[in-house]
């Protein structure tokens, strides 16, 4: 069981060097140039402590994106933790063509988010087939202006994030429900209860762990939306469907305020961390409910 | 009480000759004495008609907006697109839209960009990864936890915070518009490495052992013992680091300027841009840059699946 010093080493030095300069020295760097000026044009930045935190904390749009995002958060999760887990039931069935129907149902998965987002927006068009479904049903009198509205660009956008990860989480809690083993249903059905009441009973409870990891990984996805917001609406109108992400991509890449993206950065940072730690607290316990 | 068993027998093999799978055991039913397809209980019946209508309804759900992009970009110039109520079939079926485009939209330059970038983050990724797993998984060596602890707190820090100083990095570096450049940054994961030491750990050790004992050294016992026992998380790893590549946005976004480097996302966005209302190209163009991933799916979609159920412990 010899083995020489350096040899551990040589097989983690690929890796440790591009994680650590692609992500620690950067991350180290983030921080550092959140407490400074840098702006791309001068050469060398200046240390300003932590003005640039306290410019953030008086900006009226930080604020209002924070809470954008928050509410993108309480709507987009609860939405791709449950949801989901009806599609996977569906899905779950011995019928012919089921494996046809959740292919169909992963499709948007695979699909970029940026054909998705012009899909949508076509979708979203005034004169589109949304408004007309709607129209046709009753539910609206007037064409809505889903993506050029302040008061529902945001929320059309969310549908659309929705509707992407539905096939994903679907796929995750399959998983879940194939390993719950049939013969409590078999009991239940002898026991004279309904189908509702079995989900409700048997169901969710035995899917708790897949909740908790799709309730973690769609709040940490959630938290970074930008690309359907990048396609559909560039954060307009008004700024009415910014998020974070978008806020620190404007500021960082279009102002060139590269210190001031930074502290917003780091303040994505902490709430993703929050999540996070939540996160592999969790998974620690499942490893070792598992061992033991 | 025969009568009961009689039908009970017939009920066993019922759902088996149906579609040969074993179903639940329901209640016993009356059942005519012999046809050559069993009938299937008025409630199995209504259950049945109700799952298939429900799925229908959702596949409506999820391809319809790519249906009618598709209509769309269909449809021939004298075609009113914005006609309401919208024709979703239509007129004369053209594809003088897919020609056009394809003029001004150097899809096959953009799809080479994406597929050299999607290989290339693949194959860095199944390398490095499997390369760190090793000494994680089967040796001991003063702060193995501690580099373990580190690789996997990486998993926290987001990306967006990180594009900033990776870009200044990558700027310095000359590595603005190049494939390189584009790669790096994702050429490993800990997610990666996470996935391959769960994998080398379910190896015996008795394998390393008499592999030493032959004279292997510890690259010999990687390659030639421990890597095709762990091929199945292999394949997930390469769909989820194929995934992530192939859909990347933001970094494509920041990274490139130079219009004959951009991957498909960057491609079609610019769509929107060049043809700022003309929903045919816009719409032909989309079609025609999500065919390729399409047809990668439509031949491996049992490994996306499974790969997404595996890739369910990342954050």
């Amino acid at each position: 069981m010899k083995q020489r010093k350096f040899t551990p080493m040589m097989f983690l030095l690929p890796g440790c060097i591009i994680l650590g300069a692609f992500i620690f020295y950067p991350m180290i760097q983030a921080i550092w140039l959140s407490f400074t000026d840098y702006n791309m044009i001068q050469q060398n930045p200046d240390f300003i402590g932590v003005a640039n935190y306290k410019e953030l904390f008086a900006d009226e749009l930080f604020w209002k994106v924070l809470g954008q995002t928050l509410l993108y958060l309480i709507i987009v999760v609860p939405a791709l933790v449950f949801l989901p887990i009806f599609l996977a039931i569906l899905v779950n069935q011995q019928l012919k063509g089921i494996t046809f129907f959740r292919s169909i149902y992963y499709l948007p998965v695979v699909t970029s988010m940026v054909v998705v987002g012009i899909a949508w927006k076509w979708m979203y068009a005034d004169q589109g087939v949304l408004n007309f479904i709607l129209q046709s049903l009753g539910i609206i009198d007037d064409p809505v202006h889903w993506l050029t509205s302040t008061s529902t660009s945001l929320f059309a956008i969310m549908a659309v994030t929705i509707w992407k990860g539905l096939g994903y989480y679907m796929v995750i809690y399959l998983a879940g429900l194939q390993a719950i083993p049939p013969n409590l249903y078999e009991a239940a059905d002898i026991d004279g209860a309904s189908k509702w009441r079995q989900i409700i009973h048997i169901t969710i409870p035995l899917l708790m762990p897949s909740i908790m990891i799709v309730t973690i990984m769609s709040s940490i996805s959630a938290m970074k939306v930008f690309e359907e917001i990048y396609v559909m609406t560039q954060g307009g109108p008004l700024n009415s469907s910014m998020t974070l992400v978008y806020y620190i991509y404007n500021q960082a890449f279009d102002s060139l305020e590269m210190g001031y993206a930074s502290a917003a950065g780091v303040i994505l940072f902490i709430v993703t961390l929050m999540f996070s730690i939540v996160n592999i607290a969790f998974m620690n316990k499942r490893e070792q409910a598992m061992k033991g | 009480m025969n009568q009961n068993s009689e039908a009970l027998k017939q009920e066993e093999q019922a759902p088996l000759s149906e579609d040969g799978q074993k179903q639940p055991y329901t209640k016993p039913i009356k059942l005519k004495k012999h046809r050559k397809k069993p009938m299937l209980s008025p409630r199995k019946m209504w259950q049945k008609t109700l799952s298939y209508f429900m799925l229908i309804i959702v596949s409506i759900i999820m391809v319809g907006p790519f249906l009618w992009l598709l209509a769309t970009s269909l449809k021939s110039g004298s075609e009113n697109i914005f006609a309401y109520p919208p024709q979703f079939i239509p007129e004369n079926p053209t594809l003088a839209n897919f020609g056009a485009v394809l003029e001004y939209f150097p899809f096959f330059t953009y799809l080479f960009n994406s597929t050299v970038v999607a290989i290339l983050t693949v194959g860095a990724n199944l390398l490095f990864c499997s390369l760190a797993a090793y000494p994680l998984a089967r040796m001991e060596f003063r702060g193995k936890n501690i580099v373990f602890i580190l690789i996997i707190s990486t998993m926290m820090i987001p990306f967006q915070l990180l594009m900033i100083p990776i870009y200044i990095l990558a700027l310095n570096l000359g590595l603005q518009n190049t494939y390189l450049g584009l790669v790096l940054p994702h050429a490993t994961t800990a997610f990666g490495i996470f996935l391959m030491r769960q994998a080398f750990l379910t190896i015996p050790y008795e394998l390393d052992e008499s592999a030493r004992m032959d004279g292997a050294n510890a690259f010999q016992i990687w390659w030639r013992i421990l890597m095709p026992l762990v091929k199945p998380s292999m394949v997930t790893l390469a769909i989820f680091t194929f995934m992530m590549a192939w859909g990347d946005f933001l970094w494509p976004l920041i990274i490139l300027n130079d219009q004959s480097m951009y991957t498909l996302p960057l491609g079609v966005q610019s769509l929107q841009g060049n043809f700022s209302s003309n929903w045919r190209y816009i719409a032909a163009g989309s079609i025609i840059s999500v065919l390729p991933i399409i047809i990668v799916f439509a031949i491996l979609q049992r490994y996306f699946i499974e790969g997404a159920m595996k890739g369910a412990v990342k954050g």
